[in-house]
């Protein structure tokens, strides 16, 4: 494609190699971006659960969950609107050890996360297992706020920030892949931020 | 956020075109709106987005979504973007941008924040939040559905509130924030503003600023509507 004419980069280039093709450094703000109302989750009614393709179908209350060994993902988030934000540090448990203690089948290839409003995204398994996703309660040392999902939402900070999907309430693992909500409304099916995979027809 | 209406929705993929600038005017101190002739274009919904991508000569490119304002039937592809303080592309458009310049275009995108034209349907937006609602009146205004649709569009003042002619005209109830204008004192709208303007809708839009929509949320909400029925589209930064 051609040069805009009169267009020059005026944001700085960033720290070398973090910043993914098309996005920008944010700094200090965290944009939200939300399809919904923001619910209001009472965390003594809240539970997660872990089932579809699992030997041992489970749930977490809160205090429950609180038990499993605490897990902190620190490093970058990428959303598809183009903002990056480096350096965040959210705390919870890994997804690995919820999984562990379901048991997923042979067949499980696919997860599906639901949120407790009915928004749904679809990942590979690959992509939330081996220390790549979390499921976090803190932002910064902080209980995470409810316009950024809180009081729990799921974290996977390698792909596009939709797949982290707010006010997290079950975990489904599938044999096939099915498109979970954005993925129905024209985003791409995986989102992996370096390859730019934003909308259905990117590679 | 279930039901039949996006579950029926068919994945439709974009690639990138280019549009040039046919017209564009500064409607309001801190908006440009520009009218442009899109190549290989592909039919849009009130309510859906393009992006607009900008290129540097060292092949830097920022990219950023504006909600289209025109109706599908048009010939042209009408925007209008608020001027961000240091907003890469924003600032380009309003500043830089001319009458004959090519940008790079994709879309439409996005499926959910669209009308299907046949729900009745309510729309509460805030500042250049009014973009989607302004698709949705003249897609109403051409197919003759205008009793399905109800705008309530809220603004600093009138010269602040982008459309905001066209938004009276239309029929739309307009609150100013900052400004008495004789019918209602300065200030949001209320619950009982709203409540008679809800009766037959059966889906709710709300777009604007992060705070404008922390405000409408809970205002509906407030009224009786169901969540599930809220489609919401919000822009800019928290702290």
């Amino acid at each position: 494609m051609p040069v805009t004419r009169g267009f020059f980069r005026k944001r700085p280039e960033g720290p070398a190699g973090r910043l993914p093709p098309g996005q920008y450094d944010t700094g200090g703000s965290w944009p939200v971006l939300t399809a919904e109302a923001t619910p209001r989750v009472n965390l003594d009614s809240w539970t997660l659960s872990v089932d579809g393709l699992v030997d041992r179908p489970t749930t977490w209350t809160w205090a429950e969950i609180q038990q499993l060994p605490r897990s902190t993902f620190t490093g970058d988030i990428h959303c598809v609107t183009t903002w990056s934000k480096f350096d965040v540090a959210f705390s919870g448990v890994s997804v690995d050890d919820l999984l562990a203690a379901a048991g997923p089948q042979e067949d499980a290839r696919f997860l599906m996360a639901h949120s407790s409003t009915g928004y749904t995204t679809n990942l590979p398994m690959a992509d939330v297992t081996d220390g790549r996703a979390w499921v976090v309660w803190e932002y910064g040392g902080q209980p995470l706020a409810r316009q950024h999902g809180g009081p729990v939402r799921l974290l996977v900070p390698h792909l596009y920030f939709w797949k982290s999907a707010k006010w997290i309430s079950r975990l489904e693992l599938m044999a096939e892949d099915q498109p979970g909500f954005w993925e129905r409304n024209g985003y791409h099916d995986r989102g992996d931020p370096w390859l730019e995979q934003r909308y259905q027809g990117d590679p | 956020m279930t039901g039949a209406e996006i579950d029926d929705v068919v994945p439709v993929a974009t690639t990138w075109t280019s549009g040039r600038i046919i017209t564009k005017e500064l409607p309001t101190p801190e908006t440009v709106r520009l009218r442009m002739l899109v190549e290989d274009r592909q039919r849009h919904a009130p309510g859906q987005h393009y992006l607009v991508r900008l290129r540097a000569p060292d092949d830097y490119t920022a990219q950023r979504s504006y909600s289209v304002a025109s109706d599908d039937d048009d010939p042209l592809v009408e925007f209008l973007v608020e001027r961000l303080p240091g907003g890469e592309v924003s600032e380009f458009l309003a500043d830089v941008a001319e009458v004959g310049d090519v940008l790079e275009l994709r879309g439409p995108i996005g499926r959910w924040f669209v009308w299907d034209t046949h729900t009745p349907a309510f729309c509460l937006v805030g500042g250049t939040g009014v973009v989607p609602a302004v698709a949705m009146i003249r897609t109403a205004r051409r197919l003759g559905r205008a009793d399905q649709l109800a705008v309530v569009a809220v603004g600093r003042s009138p010269e602040m509130l982008p459309y905001v002619d066209e938004l009276m005209r239309a029929g739309a109830a307009v609150a100013f924030t900052r400004h008495e204008d004789g019918r209602r004192p300065a200030g949001p709208p209320t619950r009982d503003e709203l409540l008679p303007l809800l009766d037959s809708a059966e889906v709710f839009y709300v777009c604007g600023s992060a705070r404008f929509a922390e405000y409408a949320v809970p205002l509906l909400l407030d009224c009786g509507v169901n969540p599930q029925s809220v489609r919401v589209e919000q822009f800019g930064a928290t702290g």
